[in-house]
Order: C-alpha cells, then structure tokens, then sequence
C-alpha cells in the first residue's frame, strides 16, 4: 500500500430503501494518514455510507474504493485491514466485556494483547462484566478498544463518542492522536463539532445523501466570515454599508459604543482598518467555529448556501 | 453511572431511594397502573388471543378426539389402566374417576396437567416480559421517570397476566361445555387452569425481584414450576388421588378440585392465598431495591476469553450451548417417559383398535409404538433446529451481526458457522431421544431392540429435520421477513403426521412434510432414497440460503 493510494474514494454513491433515498450522489476521500470527519445530522446518510464502505451494503451507483479495494468484493480481505466501531454498539449478552473485546480481534486477526490491558486501564473499563450489564457508554468503550487494540490501517468510527463521558472523550481524542502518530487513517463521523475540529485534518459535511461541503478546516473557513467584536469611541454605524459586512448591531456604552458584526473573511482586511478609524478601544476577531459552519449549513441560511458550496 | 441518576438529590414527594422504605402515601404507589395496563394489553394484542384460541383449539380437538378414539366404556377402561402405570400418572394426574373412565375424567386427569404448565409458562413470560425485561431494557426507565407509581408496572404486569388467564379459563370453559361435558365441571376446569396460570404469574413477580436479568426472572420461575410439577407427580404416584406431598403443590391444588367426578371448589382458594401471599412479597422485595437492581449481585465473568473462542462456529456455539442443553434435557425426558410406556402399549392396543390404527403394522406393537416416539421426539428436534436458525436473523437485527462481518469474516463462514451449530443441536437432540427411549424401555424391562435400533430410528429423521432448518436458512439469505415458513411447516408436519390418519387426509397432503417420507423405524423397510433426496433437497435449501446471503444487504429491514 503506498501512501498515495487514498484510503477511502467514494464518487457520487447512491443507494435507496424502497421509496427513500438515503445516499444521492454523496462524495468522500479519505487521504492515507489522514483524519477525515464526516458531519451531518442524524438521517443525513452518514451509518449507510459506512455499510456501504464496509461491504455490508450494497450501492446501487457511483463508485467506491476502500484501501484501494472494492469494498463489496473485497469485503472480507479488506476488514483485516481495518477496525470498526459501529454508533449504536449491541454486544452478545451472555459474554463478558473482555470475551467480546477478545473475539472481535481474534475474527480480526491482528491482536496485540499488551495494547489492549493498557487500552482496559486507560478506558477504566471492567472486563469480567456480563454484557448486558454494561451501560451505553460502557458498550462502546468495548468496541473502542477493540479497535484501538488491532493493527490496521484505517479505522472506521461511527459516532464513537456519543454515551462517553468528557474524561474518556479526552482519552478517545488521545487515542486517535496516537493512531495517526502512526500514519494511520480514520474516517470519523460524528455530530460532535469540537471532536472533529480538535482532531480532523479535513471535513465533509453532508445532508439529506449528498456531500454539501468538503475540505480542510482551513479551507472550509476561508469560505466564511469571521465574527468581530469592537468598542469605538465614534459612531459605527457606517460600517454596515461597508462591502461584506453583515448583521451588523450597536449599542451605546459608557466607554464608547459596542458593536458585533460578521465579515466576509476576503474584506477582512478593508474593514478592519474602517474600525481602527473609529477611535478602537477593544477588538476581537473570532475565526468561525465548525459550530458555525454546521448551523450555516442547516440552519437558517440553508436554502441560500445548499447546492452552492461544494468544492 | 446511569443508575446513581435515577435516584437525583432533588427527589420528588414520592422519592425514588429505596434503601430505606419511605412512607408512601395510600395508592400513591401504583399511580398510572391503569395506563399501563392498556399500553401492556396493546403490547400483547396478539399473544393473548393467540393463546386463548390455542388453548381453547387444543381442548377442543382433545374432547373430539378421544371422544372417537374411546367409544366404549371398555376401551376408556383400556387407557385408564395405561394411565395408572407409574409413568402415566407422573404425566397426568390423580386419577380421579378412574374406576368409571368418562370423557371427562379422561380430559381432567390427563390434559388438565398439559393445559395448565402451558398457561403458567405463558403467565410467567408475561409478567417478566413487562417487569424485569422492562427494566433490564432500560425502558422502565423512561416510564417510571413519569408520574408512575413504584408498584405500578408489577401491578399492571399482573392484571395483564389476569385478563389473559380469565379469557383462556372463559374459553377452556365453553369449549368443554360446547362439546357435551358438564358446564358447572367444565369452567371448574377452566378456572383451575386460570388460577394456576395466576399463580405462576405471581411467582413471576417475585422471582423478578431477584436478579437483574429478566432470562434469570423467567429461568427461577420455571424451575418452580419444575418443583411443583414434580412434587405433583412424586405424591400421586405414592398413594391414589394424592399423598400429602401432591398437597405442597398448586399444579396439585387445581386437580384436586375432582372435575366432573365429584367436583369440589375449595382447593382453589390455596391457590388464590398464594397468589395473594405472593404478591405482598413481591411488592415488598421491590420496594427494597433501586430501579434495575437484583437483590443477588451479579457474579463476574471472564476478563478474557477462552482460546477456542476465536471463530464464527465458536461464537455460535458460545451462545446456543446453555439452549442445546436445555434442549438436550428436555427431549432425553420426554423419551425416557415415553421409552417407560413401551411395555403396556401392548395391553393397551390390544383392547383399543383406534389406537392400534395410529400405531401403524398391527403384528407388531411394540415396534410401531416406537416409531412413533421417534416421530415425536424428531418433532421436537425440528423446533430446536427452526429456533435456532432464527437466532441468526436474531444476531443481524440486534445489530451485532454487522461488527462481525466488519472483521476478517466472510458471509459465508459466519452464515455456515450458525449452521453447523444447528446441525450438531439437531443431532445431539436426536441421540438424547434414542437414550432416553432405550432407558426407559429397560427400566421397564423391555428389551426387543437394542440402543442401536433406537439410533437409526430417530436418526432417520435427520435429513426432515435438515428440511425444515433448510427453509428457514433459505428464508433468512434471500427473505428475512418469511423465516415464519419454517415454523408453518414444522406445524404442518406435526398435524399431517401425527393425526393424518385419523383426519384421513389425501396422500398428496401428507407428502407435502417432509417427515411423511421417512420410514418408521424400527420394523419398516429401509429405501435409501427418501433419505438421499431428503438430504439434497435440506443441502440445495441451504446452498441458496447462502448464495441469497453472500448478495443480500445487511442489515435488511
């Protein structure tokens, strides 16, 4: 496997159920070496594409290549290769924590068992446990470190902090640090936004099957405004006739007059100086969070950016 | 974790600490019960008629049959005589009438017994399906965070177990009434049945305080049903009509009630304490333990798993082991108590041409008695090999299946590793069959053919059986929403075989199951081919089942 060979390239996939259809045209890479994260709300296509990659779906068009595999033909080679967390992880309630953990690495076939006692300490998880007995968080810290624990190459996670507390959550981002340390590659979807602004090196974003957004983090903010916050001595109200300004509000202080605005990140520059004219007492500019990205595209601003920000 | 949050600091009125039992307010405690109920009896909208109608089907076709069976008072006099052996009691009852066989007796002494463990085994998966299968599920949760009261699941759980045991008491009742029997005796009988089955639900109330899995709740509440099962069959065989010892039991208490001989109400009301006592204990168990604790710990599994554990058969036989077993125990039972009638089964033919007809070759009784067992118990065997086909479509509903595939494990090793371990059940169920039948046979006595004959006889249905697994794996790979086939046709196999005779039934209907075509060991002459085309028709329903699988989505709706 050389490092140019993507690990994941899906080219407008499609895939229905009956009546609905829950891929339409979605598009994804995953670079080796690299975290992708996936967003999207809940229903967006995010578990079927995964199915799909997995081999365990079957897409009805569009094209998708795993490890440089078919994933559908592939499909048994392939999993050697990687390790997968599903969302929502149902366990064999009869075995034990530890004998899941076991087992799914056995099929697997790349155990390593020093990695996993220290992945049991690390994740505090009690492995003598009947499964049933285990609480959600508790299900899929098992299939976390049995990820965790194989020797892959592409991790799949689907959801994998959702029912972790924010102390484990800092142990996962510690974990997949490390993977990638190793130039592994981790296809991450999730709907936790910090996650994947702490840890992803790019994001696709989806809705409704199709890729709606895709790129670095860099990338996507180039795209979008910055938020600043000033106080002047002057005036402001000008300002909002400037180019590129939007949702512009004042308020009259007792130091000066307090003024929030957005900024389409390529006038930065112009209105910045407008606001240094002013008499500038205090500013901050804040880079849009991935929170803002998200909502810009499925909040209210969603029929005016869909179908036009792809890149 | 999640459980310290059910017990928040900011507790309301009726606070949900349960360490110490906190005075409650009078009824405060089942508030919402009512709702319950309805939201239960909507969950079980199917099973209770279902049930009823079963229940009510069976008695009929029962008070029908042996009506046709038995004409004459000299050939019910036959059976009782069968009937009183050892073994013919453990399995019926106290023989009430059994000096003067009527059809009613007949029908009180021995299907009472049958009728009444399938009610209380309804009543207990009832009650634990809304109690702690609730609470295991983390629904309860969800539905005591709202203005319920802390009995008030137990509670509507029980009067769901009421209604479904008063519809089948109504319906055993009518049913015995339509069919000429004496009506006052007859809901006497029903209503034994349906207070039996309330007994049990209320042993169920308790033993889901126990532990924190509802497989354990049902698990104890069967095994006291074992108990008074046993402790029935141990005091009728002691003395005629009953010792003491059939007295410790309320399966005793409802036959002791002398159904249409001399019909006597009063031992009802045992069972109608106990219920009451069982209730009280129950409410007080639950109101010492926090929501979705037992009051046993759990015990600590494995921290690793056992080397072998590494395979898709491993795994397979890891979680099918405990139900082959119980499985294996049953059947070995069953034919041990039936290998027991071997030798009166020619007393009892001899006076009885019906029987002797369903029998089969007339020269030799003892052999087609046999057969016939063999036929039963390979029935049996054929509800181990659909319920455990199923659990393949089990694992890919549960979502457990897709983390599996997702490993280094095809479609077809994981699919043919379930197989397998259905295929060795089925076989282990057919081997415990021929010992049972073969020891029971000796302990009496009898001893015409040897462990082998009992082998081939029940080993000739393998290839059936592999038949009916065959549909349902066919089923799964290509249409998981018609894995109800493979039950149908065990159904249909089980009527056509064993009661094709008398319903006299065209050929062609009886060669539509697979069992028709085995011959019946021992005595019948062997053709190779029923078990060569048997064997290629079970391995071609496989074959697809796989091939439908290898190209099917998972998992499908």
């Amino acid at each position: 496997m050389t490092s140019t060979t993507p690990a994941v390239e899906v080219h407008d996939l499609r895939k229905a159920f009956g009546h609905v259809q829950a891929l339409d045209g979605l598009d994804l890479t995953v670079r080796a070496g690299e975290v992708a994260g996936f967003l999207g709300p809940n229903g967006a296509g995010k578990s079927t594409t995964i199915r799909v990659l997995l081999g365990l779906l079957r897409a009805d068009s569009g094209s998708a290549r795993l490890l440089g595999g078919d994933p559908w033909h592939d499909a048994v080679d392939l999993h050697r290769r990687l390790a997968y967390v599903p969302g929502d992880v149902s366990l064999w309630p009869s075995l034990t924590g530890g004998e899941a953990i076991d087992l799914l690495t056995r099929l697997r076939g790349n155990v390593d068992p020093r990695r996993k006692e220290l992945l049991l300490e690390r994740f505090e998880l009690d492995p003598s446990k009947k499964a049933r007995t285990y609480s959600k968080g508790n299900r899929q810290k098992v299939a976390l470190v049995a990820a965790f624990a194989s020797d892959v190459e592409l991790l799949v996670l689907d959801e994998p902090t959702s029912g972790l507390d924010p102390l484990m959550e800092s142990v996962f981002t510690q974990c997949v640090r490390e993977v990638t340390a190793e130039g592994r590659s981790v296809l991450l979807s999730s709907h936790v936004l910090a996650e994947v602004e702490k840890l992803c090196d790019t994001v696709t974003i989806i809705r409704a099957g199709r890729t709606v957004q895709s790129g670095t983090l860099a990338e996507l903010r180039h795209l979008t405004r910055s938020s600043v916050t000033a106080v002047t001595l002057r005036d402001p109200a000008a300002l909002a006739s400037l180019p590129g300004v939007h949702d512009l509000v004042a308020e009259p202080g007792a130091d000066g007059t307090r003024v929030r605005f957005d900024v389409d990140d390529d006038h930065v520059e112009a209105v910045l100086r407008a606001v240094t004219d002013l008499g500038l007492r205090s500013v901050a500019v804040t880079p849009p969070s991935l929170e803002e990205l998200f909502l810009r595209h499925y909040g209210d601003e969603l029929a005016l950016l869909d179908g036009a920000g792809s890149l | 974790m999640s459980r310290a949050e059910t017990a928040p600091a900011a507790a309301p009125p009726r606070g949900r600490r349960t360490a110490v039992v906190p005075p409650e307010p009078r009824g405060r405690g089942v508030t919402g019960w009512t709702t319950l109920l309805r939201f239960a009896l909507r969950r079980e909208r199917v099973r209770i008629p279902v049930w009823t109608a079963s229940v009510a089907l069976l008695l009929a076709y029962v008070a029908v049959a042996l009506d046709a069976l038995y004409p004459t008072a000299a050939e019910r006099q036959a059976r009782a005589a069968l009937v009183s052996s050892p073994a013919g009691i453990m399995l019926s009852g106290p023989q009430y009438g059994i000096e003067d066989y009527t059809l009613g007796a007949m029908i009180a002494n021995e299907m009472a017994l049958t009728v009444m463990v399938a009610v209380a085994i309804m009543s207990i998966s009832l009650v634990v399906r809304h109690t702690r299968a609730e609470e295991e599920t983390g629904r309860a949760e969800l539905v005591r965070a709202g203005v319920v009261g802390r009995h008030a699941p137990g509670t509507a759980a029980f009067a769901a177990a009421l209604v479904a045991n008063a519809a089948i008491a109504v319906a055993s009742g009518a049913v015995l009434s339509a069919a000429g029997l004496a009506p006052v005796d007859s809901f006497a009988l029903g209503a034994a049945v349906g207070v039996t089955g309330l007994v049990f639900a209320a042993v169920a109330t308790v033993t889901s305080q126990v532990t924190e899995h509802a497989r354990a709740a049902s698990g104890l509440a069967l095994a006291v049903l074992g108990v008074a099962f046993l402790l029935r069959a141990f005091g009728d065989v002691q003395e005629l009509h009953g010792s003491w010892v059939s007295w410790l039991s309320p399966v005793g208490w409802a036959q002791q009630i002398r159904a249409y001989v001399d019909l006597r109400w009063w031992p009802l009301a045992l069972s109608l304490v106990l219920v009451a006592l069982l209730l009280v204990l129950g409410a007080a168990l639950a109101a010492r333990r926090d929501l979705g604790a037992g009051l046993v710990p759990p015990r600590a599994g494995r921290p690793d798993a056992a080397g072998w554990l590494a395979s898709p058969l491993a795994l397979a036989w890891r979680q099918q082991r405990a139900s082959v077993l119980a499985w294996g125990v049953a059947v070995g039972l069953t034919a041990l108590a039936c290998g027991t009638f071997v030798d009166s089964v020619g007393t009892m033919v001899a006076d009885n041409p019906e029987i002797a007809a369903m029998l089969g070759d007339p020269t030799d009784l003892v052999s087609g008695f046999v057969a016939v067992m063999a036929l039963f118990l390979g029935l049996g065997a054929g509800g181990f090999a659909v319920a455990s086909v199923q659990r393949a479509r089990g694992e890919e509903t549960s979502g457990r299946l897709e983390p599996v595939l997702a490993t280094g494990v095809g479609r077809v090793r994981w699919l043919g590793g379930q197989l397998v371990v259905t295929l060795l059940g089925m076989a282990a169920l057919l081997v415990a069959s021929a010992l049972g039948l073969w020891l029971g046979a000796l302990s009496v006595g009898e001893d015409t053919f040897g462990l082998a004959d009992y082998l081939a006889a029940s080993f000739a249905y393998l290839p059936a059986v592999a038949v009916v697994a065959g549909v349902g794996a066919a089923a799964f790979g290509g249409r998981p929403g018609l894995a109800g086939l493979a039950w149908a046709l065990l159904a249909y196999s089980f009527v056509v075989t064993m009661f094709g005779g008398l319903l006299d039934l065209p050929s062609w209907a009886g060669a539509a199951s697979p069992f028709w075509h085995v011959p019946q060991l021992p005595g019948a002459d062997v053709e190779p081919w029923p078990f060569v085309w048997l064997t290629l028709l079970a391995a071609a329903l496989v074959g697809l089942g796989l091939a439908a699988f290898r190209r099917r989505d998972v998992p499908r709706p």
